[in-house]
């Protein structure tokens, strides 16, 4: 005999990811889960990011590099609070669920904090399907990377809410068709804001520290009125 | 790659939906709605199922996947298509505004229980 269900596989993950957004919103923090493949620097990224906002806006990181605590060390010394996710020395978590964030999240002070930056784990196919309480998603894609990324892990592009090809300081020694790239991830979703930057010089950086920056006030002006 | 956790969860749902009255009544299939555009391999999800089941209500049990097609409605136009590849531009009139119907889903629809005869003298139905 039949037993109907109907229920969500993953409903205990969103039950846990709105209760995440309802404390990120009391306490007036916009949160943004960064996302790429590995290496495609979201570390640097945050780092230059940071350089610029840590004096003006109050920040922190959580960072699901599940081995080690390279990123953690790296984006401590941009003088914010980070808070590292441990699994143990062979942590094959695939991606940042919600309650882990939550567990992360409260091991730091948040008070006062307008900007959360929650650094995920390389990869562009499982936390695509992880809500985890964010505001906003953005992908990192690097100009090393195939132009095609997009078409290969619609999920992941499709979910964001903004694209940033990064490490455009290498474009003049590449065959990048960067036009390509824009296009693919205009085929996914059409309406991205897409970022062509390089965190290692400090190139392309403003239009997308001013999206950022409008996005922050945007949640900051939700909240108080 | 998270195909584990997935299964993992499956069996906590699917247990929990077993009624009282045919607990320890074997489950012959877990009926799932999987969209195409979600981040779940279907070989994946049944080996490990397969693993993890074990010593479980579920043991045994086959998962009965139902892919369901990526559809999307144009927020301009309202026409409604089904994406056959990752183009999410509107055929009809071009728009880019579009919300997505369906190929989401990651469902748990129904369980099937052992065995009629049984259920009937239980008074199920």
């Amino acid at each position: 005999m039949e037993i109907k269900v109907v229920r969500k596989v993953l409903s205990v993950n969103e039950k846990m990811a709105e209760e995440n957004r309802r404390l990120f919103s009391q306490k007036g923090v916009y949160v943004i889960n960064v996302m790429s493949s590995p290496g495609s620097g979201k570390t640097a990224l945050l780092e230059r990011t940071l350089a610029d906002f840590s004096k003006k806006i109050p920040c922190a990181v959580i960072v699901g590099d599940i081995c080690t605590t390279h990123d953690a060390d790296r984006l401590a010394r941009c003088g914010v609070p980070v808070s590292q996710i441990n699994t143990d020395a062979f942590g094959g978590e695939c991606h940042l669920a919600a309650h882990v964030v939550e567990k992360a999240a409260q091991e730091m002070d948040l008070a006062g904090i307008r900007l959360l930056f929650v650094e995920n784990v390389g990869n562009l196919v499982c936390p695509a399907e992880f809500d985890i309480g964010e505001d906003s998603r953005v992908v990192v894609m690097s100009v090393t990377e195939g132009e095609d990324k997009p078409l290969k892990y619609p999920l992941m592009f499709r979910t964001c809410h903004a694209a940033v090809i990064n490490k455009s300081d290498l474009l003049p020694h590449l065959d990048y068709d960067l036009d390509q790239a824009r296009a693919n991830i205009l085929n996914i979703r059409p309406e991205m804001p897409v970022f062509t930057l390089s965190a290692k010089t400090g190139e392309g950086m403003t239009p997308w520290l001013e999206w950022l920056r409008a996005r922050i006030e945007e949640k900051a002006s939700g909240t108080t009125g | 790659m998270h195909e584990m956790g997935i299964a993992m969860e499956i069996i906590e749902i699917a247990s929990q939906s077993i009624p009282e009255a045919l607990k320890g009544a074997k489950v012959h299939s877990v009926r799932l709605k999987i969209g195409k555009l979600t981040a779940v391999v279907a070989e994946s999800l049944r080996f490990c199922f397969d693993i993890v089941s074990r010593d479980t209500p579920l043991n045994g049990a086959v998962l009965c996947i139902e892919e369901t097609p990526v559809v999307a409605r144009c927020q301009e136009c309202a026409g409604e298509w089904t994406l056959e590849s990752p183009s999410f531009s509107c055929p009809a009139c071009g728009s880019g505004k579009l919300m997505l119907i369906s190929g989401r889903e990651l469902d748990i629809e129904a369980i099937e229980i052992e065995d009629e005869d049984d259920a009937h003298a239980n008074g199920g139905k």
